[in-house]
């Protein structure tokens, strides 16, 4: 579960990126976090991975208490998340198998357990077939089916994709959320952060705006709209 | 990059230790010959020739009264000629006349720092002709010995900041060359000490190499030049300690270095880059 309450954040820097930001995604929602360029959207992504702490408010992810967590309790918060990137972030030198078996040794499993869960994660995403390839082998699509593998393999309760779609076609895009989407439906909680409106009124999910550091919507089964946003 | 880098890291620790190692060898090679003197802390006091055994014998409780004075055995001309002939041979003798030796008296004193001073009130004496002490060797050897230690210490300082330096130089450029990875594994849920370690681990393997390499280097420069000082330790001026005597200390001392840098500078360098 995830929870802020009345966040407030200010960067060093002066700029107001979050002013009394209030929400909750329960275990098992699908929540599309939508806003124009600069709106905090980032800045919430920051503070669920707890990269850095509120100004003011409270963050809870997975019963974790990001105003207060120990930095040595970090690594196990972002255990119970699964992150995805716009631009996939996978290691170029290392094949399909090997980029999704890093997650699962980076957290000390038995090369016994990755053997049985990495095939698993790659039929999931459609990709063991391509399980010996490189990511420049890849199809942007492809690169990031393989970067949800990765995201997905260390069984997280969370999932945030962060501009997921944002490098892809429309067809592979829609292929995405389609897998984001069944996903969700096997129990994981996923929190999609994206511009793209086409996609975020064909699911019909979950939709929360934010615009200027403040929440300006918070609809089930809402739309991308211009009341929503700017964009 | 990164492999020139460990390369130029080990050539700069192998250059530091060989450098500190030659200091440090010169050091315990004057300590030894110290340690050498001070075991032999006698003065030699000759008397006259002319003196007769009665009058020799007599000036010994005059130089037992000294305050620096130990112990001190009387010497006999002939007991003297019987020495030299055990120590250098019979044919060492040949043409020498017996009453050319003259009766001595071996000092064995309290402290061989205040010989100079006992030299002095021995050479008083009535009846005592010269008087040899190791007082002026010793002082040399120890204001020799004073000055290798002391730059041996500051060098040793100096070049392991560098060596320190360097080496976490090179495992800041590791990181670098691996920074998807790290954040790969700090997105995942990596622990701190699991990113750490494969760094520490190159750095201990760079140190280590490191150290062994220079300590054959220095094996083998230490017999080059030993042998060379060796002759002259033949002629009695100068003895160089066997590099044998010196090689599980050294090797124990180089290995500890090579460790400090290799770990101590991986440990820098990623605990500045995690810290980021």
């Amino acid at each position: 579960m995830v929870r802020l309450v009345d966040v407030c954040k200010a960067y060093d820097n002066g700029t107001k990126a979050l002013r009394g930001v209030t929400m909750r995604i329960d275990d098992g929602e699908f929540v599309f976090l939508i806003g124009p360029s600069g709106s905090g959207k980032s800045t919430i992504i920051k503070l669920l991975t707890s990269e850095i702490k509120p100004s003011d408010g409270k963050v809870m992810v997975n019963g974790y208490n990001v105003n207060t967590i120990k930095e040595s309790s970090i690594p196990y918060l972002r255990r119970t998340l699964g992150v995805v990137f716009q631009d996939f972030r996978l290691i170029e030198k290392k094949n399909v198998f090997d980029n999704v078996a890093f997650a699962m040794r980076a957290v000390g499993c038995s090369p016994k357990e990755v053997k049985k869960k990495v095939p698993y994660m790659l039929e999931l995403v459609g990709l063991s077939h391509k399980a010996r390839r490189r990511p420049f082998e890849l199809s942007g699509g492809e690169q990031q089916r393989v970067a949800i593998a990765r995201a997905l393999v260390n069984n997280p309760l969370v999932i945030i994709a962060d501009e997921p779609t944002g490098n892809l076609d429309p067809e592979r895009s829609l292929e995405i959320m389609t897998l984001l989407e069944r996903i969700n439906s096997l129990g994981t909680t996923v929190l999609t952060v994206t511009h793209e409106k086409a996609l975020v009124n064909r699911f019909a999910k979950r939709v929360i705006a934010i615009d200027g550091g403040r929440i300006v919507s918070d609809k089930q089964g809402g739309y991308y709209s211009n009341e929503s946003t700017r964009n | 990059m990164h492999g020139f880098s460990s390369f130029a890291a080990v050539g700069v620790i192998v250059a530091c230790l060989i450098i500190m190692g030659s200091f440090s060898l010169v050091a315990v090679n004057i300590r030894t010959a110290i340690s050498e003197l001070e075991k032999n802390n006698e003065i030699m006091v000759t008397l006259d020739k002319d003196l007769s055994e009665a009058d020799a014998k007599s000036l010994g409780s005059e130089i037992s009264a000294i305050a620096n004075v130990r112990d001190r055995i009387y010497v006999s001309p002939e007991e003297y000629r019987e020495s030299l002939v055990k120590e250098m041979g019979e044919e060492y003798m040949i043409g020498i006349p017996p009453d050319v030796f003259s009766p001595q008296y071996r000092v064995a004193l309290e402290d061989i720092s205040f010989a100079a001073e006992t030299e002095l009130i021995l050479q008083a004496i009535q009846g005592v002709d010269t008087v040899r002490s190791p007082s002026r060797e010793m002082s040399a050897l120890l204001s020799v010995r004073r000055v290798v230690e002391l730059v041996s210490i500051i060098l040793t300082a100096l070049l392991m900041v560098v060596s320190l330096f360097i080496m976490a130089n090179t495992i800041k450029l590791a990181t670098f060359d691996r920074r998807e990875e790290i954040g790969i594994q700090r997105m995942v849920g990596a622990t701190k000490s699991f990113i750490r370690w494969p760094f520490i681990v190159e750095g201990f393997f760079l140190g280590i190499f490191a150290s062994i390499a220079a300590y054959f280097l220095q094996w083998a420069a230490y017999e080059r030049f030993s042998n060379d000082i060796g002759k002259l330790a033949d002629s009695g001026v100068l003895n160089v300690l066997s590099f044998d005597e010196l090689r599980l200390p050294m090797l124990a001392v180089f290995v500890l270095i090579g460790f400090l840098v290799g770990v101590g500078g991986s440990v820098m360098a990623i605990r500045k880059f995690l810290k980021t």
